[in-house]
């Protein structure tokens, strides 16, 4: 219970802190605030995309469909945080650069992320047998994680970035963040993933009772 | 002691329940009829017995003298013939053959072939296609890649389904033979099959 | 008891010889991806005119056309073996890697195939130039490897799913996008009047070639639980 309480405070915290500290990037100037919302969610959206392929092997190991539920229950929210992630990174990019869309290689990356998300939904839905759905899932799943290292070499590689890429960690590997800053980006960090694992346990926890409902009748 | 067990085996398609806690136990020797009217799940019991589909809940134990058997060393060992599957229709009944030995790890002379060929009694069709052949030289193709592994455990579902009279004799020296060495099961709802084994198992509720 | 003397090099030789007999005997997928390539390649180069391009674009023009005629017939190495209802009797006798292995090099087969059609027609009907040929052909050559490597697995899914060729590009695309971006950049390189030699595309080889080994190794630990569905 008090993690929830913690998330709670954490969320309010943030909230109100994005809007009464300096903005983080001077240079944009209020925009950046986006910032705080913005790379968490992006953040959120890749641990969800892994944790589901954890779970995918897991289910690959034993063979139980509670495993397939997890892996369904952090794929469905990885959607959602990546869509959140895009569809703000988007304004972003429009207020800094005129542009919603610029094949930018962090949109590239981001877009490439829900193209693996969307495949895997499409694939789930076209498989009537929930074992087999569960296993075809999970292959595919573990399959096109193992591509992501590729993308972060060539993605890069093909158009010159516009994204501000030394926001959080300097050309130096130092943090380059100013103290205001920290105070909220961290917390905001810490917050959207407590959210995620709280969200994902009463997701799975749904989709293992709609389960074993159908199993019943 | 070679063996078979099914452990509770139970299955469900979507909402139907199609096997409830089927359980039973054979050893060298035994032979066992699956039968029950139609969709009874006959074929779905022998289809996860060999290990094509997966049961629900519950499973099915094969082993050896030397213990448990694991999938790749029950794949040499076990053969299935049905009327759902089918061989290469491109190719011709020699090649399919060939093909087949080879994945069971045995090479087979030209001879050899023939004299597979002349046991179910195909003798001098061995150059024309698989797709080519009516249904009962079908079936009997069929038995002659399954028994190319000398299995020990043989499953065959309705095992004279498209046979003509020879074709029923070659099936029943094959079941006598498989009786002798190893273990039978056989899916049917034809009373004259019941007589092939020596136990049967009601799938009716 | 039976012998397993035999390896799995002529296992899976035997497979491949199965399916290539099978396949010339019907034809049916290397009719899909040529026709596929080649009318493609039509449209391209009917809609290109006299222009000339740039070496990206020619690139990038090559490699969709390669990547759809590819996405055309590379699974019905294994719907096939659904839809005729020969892939009980296969699981039971076979060795999964052996299969595996065996349809890997028959797609590897029919996009060399696809390859060596399509590329020089592309050169005849489009300006484009290759100022390093042996380059060129490694680069296809590494992106046939690569692109096999990646699909065959995806083949086997969608077989299994059911859904015969309508999921195929949407499950393959995302997971083959380093590959294609690579193999573009590549052959942009050797499109080039201004190449450079093989320094100048080293990282784009490199990473071809480094795909391709995970993809398939990935695939050998994988194709087990699949084909076993």
């Amino acid at each position: 219970m008090w993690w929830k309480i913690l998330i709670f405070i954490l969320m309010c915290w943030v909230i109100v802190m994005a809007f009464l500290t300096p903005a983080p990037q001077q240079m944009i100037g209020e925009a950046s605030r986006i910032f705080y919302f913005h790379v968490p969610q992006a953040w959120v959206s890749v641990v969800a995309f892994l944790w589901s392929m954890i779970f995918s092997i897991k289910y690959l190991r034993r063979n139980e469909l509670a495993d397939d539920d997890a892996a369904l229950a952090a794929a469905q929210l990885g959607l959602v945080f990546c869509f959140l992630a895009t569809v703000t990174g988007s304004l972003f990019a429009k207020v800094t650069w005129q542009s919603f869309w610029n094949w930018d290689p962090r949109e590239t990356s981001i877009f490439i992320l829900l193209l693996i998300y969307g495949a895997y939904f499409a694939l789930r839905s076209a498989i009537e047998d929930p074992e087999r759905k569960a296993k075809l899932a999970a292959v595919y799943s573990i399959f096109a994680f193992i591509t992501v290292p590729f993308l972060i070499f060539v993605v890069p590689r093909v158009m010159p970035s516009l994204h501000p890429s030394d926001s959080i960690v300097d050309k130096s590997g130092k943090i380059a963040m100013s103290g205001d800053t920290m105070m909220v980006f961290f917390p905001s960090l810490i917050a959207f993933t407590m959210l995620f694992f709280w969200m994902f346990t009463v997701a799975r926890r749904v989709l293992g009772k709609e389960r074993r409902y159908l199993e019943e009748s | 002691m070679y063996k078979v067990e099914a452990k509770q085996v139970k299955k469900n398609f979507a909402h139907r329940k199609v096997l409830r806690d089927v359980s039973f136990a054979l050893n060298d020797g035994d032979s066992l009829a699956i039968v029950g009217r139609n969709g009874s799940g006959k074929t779905t019991l022998l289809k996860i017995l060999a290990g094509l589909i997966r049961p629900s809940r519950g499973k099915v134990i094969y082993s050896s003298p030397d213990g448990e058997l694991d999938k790749k060393a029950l794949r040499d060992l076990l053969s299935y013939v049905g009327p759902e599957m089918t061989l290469y229709d491109p190719l011709t009944a020699a090649e399919n053959l060939r093909f087949f030995a080879t994945m069971r790890g045995q090479t087979l002379s030209d001879s050899e072939i023939e004299n597979i060929l002349q046991d179910v009694g195909l003798y001098g069709r061995g150059n024309d296609a698989y797709g080519t052949y009516s249904s009962g030289m079908k079936q009997r193709l069929k038995y002659a890649v399954a028994l190319l592994n000398k299995p020990k455990f043989l499953l065959l579902d309705e095992p004279s389904a498209n046979l003509d009279d020879d074709g029923k004799k070659v099936v029943a020296a094959v079941i006598a033979r498989q009786k002798k060495d190893g273990i039978l099961l056989i899916a049917t709802n034809e009373q004259g099959e019941y007589a092939f084994a020596d136990h049967v198992y009601r799938l009716d509720d | 008891m039976p012998t397993t003397s035999i390896g799995l090099m002529t296992k899976l030789l035997a497979v491949l010889k199965k399916d290539l007999r099978c396949e010339f005997r019907t034809r049916y997928a290397l009719n899909a991806i040529l026709l596929f390539g080649v009318t493609t390649l039509t449209v391209v180069s009917f809609s290109i005119g006299q222009k000339s391009l740039q070496p990206a674009v020619y690139a990038a023009l090559l490699w969709i056309i390669l990547f759809f005629s590819a996405m055309s017939g590379l699974a019905q190495v294994f719907i096939r073996e659904e839809e005729t209802k020969t892939a009980t009797v296969l699981k039971l006798t076979a060795d999964p890697t052996a299969i595996y292995l065996g349809k890997l090099l028959f797609n590897l087969i029919l996009l060399l195939i696809l390859e060596i059609i399509i590329a020089p027609l592309f050169l005849v009907f489009t300006d484009a130039v290759v100022s390093e040929p042996l380059l060129f052909i490694l680069i296809l050559f590494l992106g046939a490897v690569s692109l096999a490597g990646a699909t065959t697995l995806i083949a086997a899914i969608i077989s299994k799913a059911g859904v015969k060729n309508a999921l195929f590009a949407v499950l393959a695309f995302p997971i083959l996008l380093p590959l294609l971006i690579g193999a573009i950049k590549a052959t942009t390189a050797v499109f080039s009047t201004r190449a450079s030699g093989f320094a100048s595309i080293s990282g784009e080889i490199q990473l071809l070639f480094g795909y391709a080994v995970v993809m398939i190794t990935a695939s050998l630990l994988l194709f087990e639980f699949v084909w076993d569905e």
